[in-house]
């Protein structure tokens, strides 16, 4: 696999897009956990459309419940893919409130798509357990996930 | 990482055999239908670990079936097929895949390149428009909730009652574009909100719609039964599936069915394999919420094809009776299906997971329709926008070898990544264009992902099962102009 380095909104590695064959992946960064999904999700933002031209102007509370860390991780950014596709909302930054194995909660910053300034790059349509990965180093937090799209 | 190491016995140019004994849990050994030289590709990812896996499943039946189109997946592989014992079996939404019945839909006209080529930028023009791709816009039908419901029942049937298409369209779709069972109670709320609003869209990714000049004939008599007569005859290929709304079906069962296989103590090598028994009511419930979701595609399907039909009508100046715009068959290429296949003379009903592989049944089989009875199923095998499809017909060694299975398409070659990296979506549009292929697209960047380059040669995938007998060919057409969402 083939690994193509991808920065974001200046900050040092908030995460790497990586290849899959038929699909896409992202390996997501962070010094702490919350830090790490909140980059998880930016870059899922960041395979949908150019998230620098996402405006913050609405906000959305999320409450994630799960049965570990790794599938929370999952059904935090498929909750996120259900938002754009079901209500068409794009988000940009996410300040993750409180975070367990069990639990996330999470205020996500963004707003409507707008096919006027938003350009659909890759219609993303889930969050897979394919070579899903949560680990920790001495930097701190990585995940990697694969998306089908 | 490293290719795939395993062994692997030659049974013959066509088919080779990852044997039981490769890993431990393996319950049937692997069969590969490829060339030597098509295997080296494959042999590059973990694809054929994924082959091996899957012969873990339960009440696995016969092989882990590989078709030449293969290429990596989730838990299964993509051009894969696995027959399960309804009795002792397993069904898993990974064996289906997300994108629950992608499909194919052929349709046929009286129209001659000749007459098509001057108008083919308006006839494109006029597709992208009328058919919606639903990616950042909103569909053309808008169902309410209690319409969402009574779609997902019936399945094509539902946009034929709204005027979409007709009664014969039905005959001429696998299982008359409806699957049995479908239950709306199965499928959450999330799920309904994502479809409300896609549906009869194209999306995106690999979908699209594509305008075809018939280049080949190979079977003439079994080709003039689809209504494909000449060479330079113009046909439509419509290639989409269940969107978003299969998508969320497949998340939320994967979940239930993750859980459901501790329970049920079914050890899993790969948790994208999640499955339950196909007896269990977690198996019952994904079957019931899967045949909605097969039935949204093929509503989808039947209201592309009529849009489709409209615009041709619109281009041309004449209704599409007179441009003899009659559908040739529609296909799924990623289902569960419950068959009846006879194993060692014994009648056996079956789960059959096909996941980029299409149903290839023989002449005489009930499965197939009338006017295909004589023939066998018509099989729809789209290539890359840039190559060739094919039009194909199921076999009797089909049904005795594969459980009447056979490939689906071209199969990646490249990466999404690998092959943006490598080309620009503006580059391949010229290049398309100076080979007198017209190409709209709502994304212009993502039409590398797509490119010819990105797609192994359909042709190659076509040669083997027709050489193995597992399909045999009728004719071959290439793009004159393409729509992708």
């Amino acid at each position: 696999m083939k690994i193509t380095c991808y920065q974001a909104r200046k900050m040092d590695k908030a995460f790497k897009i990586i290849d899959h064959t038929a699909d896409v992946g992202v390996i997501a960064f962070g010094a702490d956990v919350k830090q790490l999904f909140s980059n998880a999700a930016l870059a899922l933002f960041s395979l949908i459309t150019d998230t620098e031209s996402i405006a913050e102007k609405l906000q959305r509370d999320l409450k994630i419940n799960s049965d570990g860390r790794d599938n929370l991780l999952v059904e935090w950014l498929n909750e996120l893919i259900y938002l754009f596709d079901a209500e068409q909302t794009l988000f940009n930054r996410f300040e993750i409130e409180s975070l367990s194995h069990k639990q996330l909660k999470a205020t996500c910053y963004g707003e409507k798509f707008d096919p006027s300034r938003h350009k659909i790059k890759t219609g993303v349509k889930a969050a897979t357990y394919h070579m899903l990965k949560v680990d920790k180093n001495n930097d701190g937090y990585m995940a990697q996930v694969i998306f089908d799209v | 990482m490293t290719g795939w190491q395993g062994q692997l016995i030659k049974i013959d140019d066509y088919r080779w055999q990852i044997p039981q004994s490769y890993k431990l849990g393996m319950k049937v050994p692997g069969l590969i239908y490829a060339s030597e030289a098509m295997l080296k590709s494959i042999r590059e990812e973990q694809t054929l670990e994924q082959v091996a896996n899957v012969a873990f499943l339960p009440g696995i039946v016969g092989y882990s079936f590989a078709m030449p189109d293969i290429h990596w997946g989730y838990g299964f592989p993509i051009g894969g097929v696995a027959a399960m014992d309804i009795e002792n079996g397993v069904i898993s939404p990974g064996g289906v895949g997300y994108d629950i019945n992608c499909g194919v839909r052929l349709l046929r006209t009286n129209l001659h390149e000749a007459e098509v080529r001057p108008k083919i930028k308006q006839l494109i023009n006029e597709l992208f428009v009328n058919v919606p791709s639903g990616l950042g816009s909103e569909g053309k039908i808008k169902v309410s909730r209690k319409e969402m419901e009574q779609l997902m029942v019936e399945g094509a049937r539902w946009a034929v009652r709204h005027g979409l298409g007709s009664e014969e369209d039905l005959d001429v779709t696998e299982g008359g574009g409806c699957i049995k069972g479908a239950n709306p109670g199965k499928i959450s709320d999330k799920a309904v909100k994502r479809g409300m609003p896609q549906a009869g869209t194209l999306g995106s990714g690999n979908h699209f719609l594509e305008v075809q000049v018939v280049k080949e004939i190979f079977e003439p008599n079994i080709a003039s039964v689809m209504g494909i007569t000449e060479i330079g005859q113009v046909l439509v290929l419509i290639h989409t599936g269940s969107r978003g709304f299969g998508h969320q079906v497949c998340t939320d069962h994967l979940r239930v069915m993750e859980e459901a296989a501790s329970r049920y103590g079914i050890k899993l090598p790969d948790r994208q394999l999640a499955c339950a028994p196909i007896g269990s009511q977690e198996g019952k419930d994904y079957l019931a919420a899967m045949a909605c979701a097969a039935n949204y595609a093929w509503n989808n399907r039947q209201c592309i094809a009529h849009w489709a039909r409209e615009s041709f009508s619109k281009v041309f100046g004449k209704n599409p009776e007179e441009l003899g715009m009659r559908q040739v068959y529609d296909v799924c290429h990623n289902i569960a299906k419950i068959e009846e296949h006879t194993i060692g003379g014994r009648q056996l009903k079956l789960c059959v997971h096909r996941k980029g592989a299409t149903r290839a049944f023989p002449a005489g089989h009930k499965g197939v329709p009338e006017r295909y009875k004589e023939t066998g199923q018509p099989v729809l095998i789209p290539g890359d926008m840039g190559r060739c499809s094919f039009i194909a017909v199921g076999t009797q060694k089909a049904m005795e070898e594969t459980f009447g299975s056979t490939c689906h398409g071209a199969g990646r070659a490249l990466s999404r990544g690998a092959a943006k990296r490598s080309l620009r979506g503006r580059d391949v549009m010229r290049e398309l264009e100076e080979r007198g292929i017209t190409i709209k697209a709502g994304s212009i960047p993502s039409l590398a992902e797509e490119a010819s380059q990105a797609y192994k040669d359909v042709t190659q995938v076509i040669d083997i099962v027709h050489e193995a007998g597992i399909s045999k060919k009728v004719a071959m057409a290439v793009p004159l102009g393409v729509i992708k969402g």
